[in-house]
């Protein structure tokens, strides 16, 4: 199985080819490229039998992501609980519910562990001894802490007003970082700029294309964890909007080859309303992406003018998925029900996956009898700002048994 | 130097010659090289080629248009 299967990068618009380098935009018409496989090259060979021999990280389906043999970062990354979710499915009078529950992920807690393992890995193929992003929270600790345990120089660009949970997150990888003054639109371009000048792999800008696919990983653990099949409906939350084409896209790759059937999964997209161009242009019925400024606390989804927007809205609208976006109040409300049901606490982007979800069962476009998989891409502990006046406050007694009996007793406790 | 940028257009000034105007304004070449115009919005994707800071000072000249919002090709690099 050592021969890689990657044929291309392809420009998603013009459809022109490219050989595997770091580059992410079409020379001619500057549309996104993306990595395209000859699949026929594994028939017969990319087995349920092969893939469950291999051990429990997102490498074990490596025959499908971009790189060359062995992964040189990241080798534990992935393969996180597919948790059903019955306490949860009974408060929202579903069936079948499922939580992907990414907010575990290896090593820093949300799914741009993966992403960025791939784009890392790719990097070191390559030759490059420095990384970079452009991050307001989980990527930077993914790509410091991914590049630090792989020896890996890294740089990492963030607006200077920051929070210091989330410059911490970063920094205690030590790599370097950089707070940049001015609005986004001027951080995000100098990044741009940066991206451009310096030698290195930017992981969303440069290595995008291969950055990009490591999201698919989320999807074949999905389907090997359901059984070997896909959910007939998944929700999946949006930022650029990557992540929502690469789960319909590793769900057409498992068809393709033969490791589960084609049961017509449909993709549905969460935003936030203070940030939601993709959910806005679905229910417009447009497939024109407005770009927004970004006013939400879900601040891992406040992306104002998604790069993958256009193609997230045809996924949804091809697969006969729906989008659905909710206020601040309604992603803390669904944070609070997501930990009190099952434990698991999220970071403010589950909040609005399971915000969405549950306002798409409400319209009746989540159907209630059939199987729904909700993915949790980021911990709580990296948003605690978000719900800190949400939480009861301890109530406090002196040490001594008489008083924890008044206070039992006034809670019913026998 | 070679910039390669998009270019949004507000319903206000989908009707305008922007580009026009910049290469009239600025000593630069501009390359359009992908364009989806509507009633309500407009998307140019377009190349500016001249000097380091003639190219910049047309970018700041976009910038500082109502209705224009200019963004790298890569449009949302920052993530979350």
């Amino acid at each position: 199985m050592s021969e890689s299967i990657v044929r291309a990068l392809k420009c998603r618009e013009c459809g022109q080819e490219y050989d595997i380098q770091p580059t992410h935009v079409c020379e001619f018409c500057f549309g996104p490229l993306e990595v395209v496989y000859d699949y026929e090259k594994l028939e017969g060979k990319f087995t349920r039998e092969l893939i469950e021999s291999r051990p429990q990280n997102m490498w074990r389906y490596k025959e499908l992501l971009p790189i060359d043999g062995e992964p040189k970062v990241g080798a534990n990354n992935g393969f996180t609980p597919l948790v059903k979710a019955d306490r949860l499915a009974k408060a929202l009078g579903v069936k079948e519910l499922y939580i992907k529950n990414d907010s575990v992920c290896y090593p820093t807690l949300s799914f741009k562990d993966r992403v960025v393992a791939v784009a890392l890995s790719k990097a070191v193929e390559f030759g490059f001894k420095t990384v970079a992003c452009a991050s307001t929270g989980n990527l930077a600790g993914s790509v410091a802490a991914n590049a630090a345990a792989a020896g890996l120089e890294s740089y990492v660009f963030i607006p200077e007003d920051l929070e210091q949970g989330k410059v911490l997150g970063a920094g205690i990888f030590g790599t370097n970082i950089i707070g940049i003054k001015g609005q986004y639109d001027d951080v995000n371009r100098l990044c741009s700029e940066v991206a451009g000048k310096y030698g290195w792999a930017f992981v969303n800008v440069n290595v995008r294309p291969f950055y990009a696919e490591g999201s698919k990983s989320m999807g074949y653990e999905i389907m090997e964890q359901l059984g070997w099949k896909a959910p007939k409906h998944v929700v999946v939350p949006m930022a650029s909007g990557s992540l929502c084409t690469k789960i319909d896209k590793s769900i057409k790759e498992f068809i393709k080859l033969g490791l589960i059937e084609d049961t017509g999964t449909a993709v549905y997209g969460a935003q936030a309303t203070g940030c939601s161009p993709i959910s806005k242009s679905v229910k417009d019925g447009t497939d024109m992406i407005h770009p927004v400024k970004a006013d939400t606390i879900a601040k891992s989804l406040a992306i104002g003018n998604p790069a993958d927007g256009f193609y997230a809205n045809r996924v949804i609208k091809e697969s006969g998925g729906w989008c659905e976006d909710v206020t601040d109040e309604e992603v803390i409300a669904a944070m609070k029900l997501l930990a009190e049901t099952e434990g698991i606490f999220a970071e403010t982007a589950g909040g609005v996956t399971l915000g969405s979800a549950i306002k798409l069962i409400e319209s009746g476009k989540l159907p209630k009898d059939e199987s729904i998989v909700l993915c949790i891409t980021g911990n709580g502990l990296k948003t605690q700002e978000a719900v800190i006046n949400e939480v009861a406050k301890p109530r406090v007694i002196g040490a001594s048994l008489k008083e924890f009996d008044v206070l039992a007793e006034a809670d019913g406790v026998q | 130097m070679k910039l390669r940028v998009y270019l949004n257009f507000d319903k206000e000034k989908v009707t305008e010659p922007v580009i026009w105007k910049l290469a009239k304004e600025f000593d630069v070449v501009t390359n359009i090289r992908m364009a989806e115009v509507k009633e309500d919005m407009g998307l140019v994707g377009l190349e500016i080629e001249g000097e380091t800071e003639v190219v910049e000072a047309s970018v700041k000249w976009l910038e500082a248009l109502d209705g224009v919002h200019v963004e790298p090709i890569e449009q949302g690099i920052i993530e979350g």
